[in-house]
């Protein structure tokens, strides 16, 4: 094969794509080259059903099968949607009571969960509760800050996931709040807390280092805030770094708007939170473009 | 065929080139949350996968189990009251079995908290799901042994609060300038060479309601079955409920 000719062509074409790439934001100025959606729930608590009409302060609000189809009009739009829970799917309503957590994974299954994370009501009828209703579940429980390995949860949870969507790599990983005060030890038995924060730190590195992720987004059961020194969320951003969005759970926190949090890279990490019972399904968009301008770095966050 | 070749090397580059100098940056972030409420359709399939679920829950809701001719709520007499006094008596009833089979031990008094009563009852068919009315939370009852001391603090929050909390086994009289005049458990005065078995939930034993005197507890006894259920198997038990207020907790005027 004739070497010039080779590179001929090649620079033919990646002149071309230069070219492209120069032209291609003024002409379209709002189409971006890749879309990632993610939608999140958390503390759903088994509720299955809308509160009742009566209810005093969410009268007919909320229920899955709702749920679902706002799920399918987003993903009817945007194919390249991840949808992710941050814990204490269980308890709460009778479902739980009879059928201890099956529902609640089987229909977070069908409507095409990714992955979710352990909260602290997640051990209420037992850590060995949890292992037999991850049966019926078709997505990813992450945990990387409890040790299970003398649990029958050994080997059933995850640390992390990676999620590969339209060429653009999401990881995913899961902190759960401590369990020592919270959660009768009878429950949640050889589990091991470990720190949350030494631990965020070794995920993001895997996540953003090793594989290279373009996005790091934490499943946490931590809580959004404490009068106290007690770890949360945003305690959680202010010491890390690389952590693109932390959605949240166990303090039922209803958010105006995502929080803006400045990392330990000075830069912006995002925390989210909806509340609980499914009243409010979570959205964050992240647009990715080719060859943005020198010196255009910043990421608009519009919130 | 050379050209051809040369066609498949120039895609196969352009996708390299692609992957590697042109991944994408992220530029923009969008966030907010969307409201599930009546605006959005039911989706049918997943309701339908409900239904069955559904059905069979409000089925064992409404199976009867017993019966009261008279409505019950905690806010019928100020010191002890029907609801309160056939919830407490049930733990002494169905976990006093249970605590001298397991440990060996009886029970002496029954304390729950007035707070803990969450909803009242109606005259007529008690279901299942009035014990999840009046329970709907998973607490577990548990017994914890105190000193002569201990008990002496239960008698004074008591005393200070005097709110119909939920006792069995106890008696309260109060003078009336609210002082306490009598104290009997198990019908005798207190005996400080003895420890006094009270059963309760775990959430007040955690210091629930500042009952700080559980925490005092020289030991604790599981009795490994969640307050609701004992309720239910009470209510199984007796298919009349004829719980009246008493003498128990009263106030000389």
């Amino acid at each position: 094969m004739n070497r010039r000719t080779f590179i001929n062509q090649t620079i033919k074409v990646s002149s071309l794509v230069g070219l492209s790439s120069v032209v291609h934001p003024m002409i379209w100025e709002k189409s971006y080259d890749k879309h990632i959606t993610i939608l999140h729930t958390n503390d759903v608590h088994s509720h299955i059903d809308p509160f009742p009409q009566n209810h005093r302060k969410f009268p007919n609000r909320g229920g899955v099968s709702r749920r679902y189809s706002l799920i399918q009009q987003i993903k009817a739009k945007n194919p390249n949607t991840l949808l992710l829970d941050a814990g204490d799917a269980f308890q709460g309503t009778p479902y739980f009571n009879f059928y201890g957590g099956e529902l609640e994974y089987k229909l977070m299954s069908k409507m095409g969960y990714q992955a979710s994370t352990i909260g602290n009501h997640e051990f209420d009828n037992g850590i060995d509760n949890i292992a037999a209703q991850l049966q019926h579940a078709k997505f990813d429980l992450l945990n990387a800050n409890y040790d299970l390995s003398n649990t029958s949860l050994d080997g059933l949870v995850r640390p992390y996931q990676i999620y590969e969507v339209e060429g653009i790599s999401i990881g995913v990983f899961g902190l759960g709040i401590e369990l020592d005060g919270l959660v009768s030890k009878k429950l949640y038995k050889e589990t091991q807390y470990l720190n949350p924060v030494e631990v965020a730190q070794d995920q993001v590195k895997i996540l953003k280092q090793d594989h290279q992720c373009d996005l790091v987004i934490c499943l946490s059961h931590l809580g959004y805030d404490y009068q106290s020194d007690k770890i949360s969320d945003i305690k959680l951003a202010e010491q890390t770094q690389d952590i693109d969005l932390i959605i949240g759970g166990h303090t039922h926190t209803f958010l105006d708007k995502p929080s803006k949090v400045l990392n330990q890279a000075g830069k912006i990490t995002l925390i989210n939170q909806v509340g609980w019972a499914g009243l409010n399904l979570g959205r964050i968009d992240f647009y990715f473009s080719h060859n943005q301008e020198q010196g255009v770095k910043d990421v608009v966050i519009e919130v | 065929m050379k050209n051809q070749l040369i066609k498949i090397i120039t895609v196969f580059c352009v996708a390299i080139l692609m992957s590697c100098q042109n991944q994408p940056e992220l530029v923009k972030i969008k966030g907010n949350q969307i409201a599930i409420d009546s605006n959005l359709t039911k989706e049918t399939s997943l309701e339908e996968y409900i239904k069955p679920y559904r059905n069979a829950i409000q089925k064992e809701m409404n199976r009867p189990l017993s019966y009261t001719k008279k409505a019950m709520f905690k806010t019928d007499h100020p010191l002890n009251t029907a609801i309160g006094n056939m919830m407490a008596d049930a733990v002494f009833e169905m976990a006093n079995p249970i605590l001298k089979t397991r440990y060996k031990n009886s029970i002496d008094a029954v304390l729950l908290n007035y707070g803990g009563i969450r909803s009242g009852i109606n005259k007529g068919v008690i279901t299942t799901k009035t014990a999840y009315n009046i329970m709907p939370f998973e607490n577990m009852v548990v017994v914890a042994e105190l000193d002569t001391e201990a008990v002496k603090d239960l008698v004074n929050y008591l005393v200070d609060n005097q709110i119909a909390h939920p006792i069995s086994n106890m008696q309260l009289q109060l003078k009336s300038n609210g002082e306490l005049g009598d104290f009997k458990v198990n019908d005798k005065p207190l005996n400080k060479n003895k420890t006094y078995f009270i059963a309760t939930s775990d959430y007040l034993l955690q210091g629930g309601d500042n009952m700080d005197f559980f925490k005092e507890a020289k030991s604790v006894y599981e009795i490994d079955s969640k307050l609701r259920n004992l309720f239910i198997d009470y209510f199984k038990k007796h298919d009349t409920i004829t719980a009246t207020s008493d003498q128990r907790f009263v106030k000389i005027q």
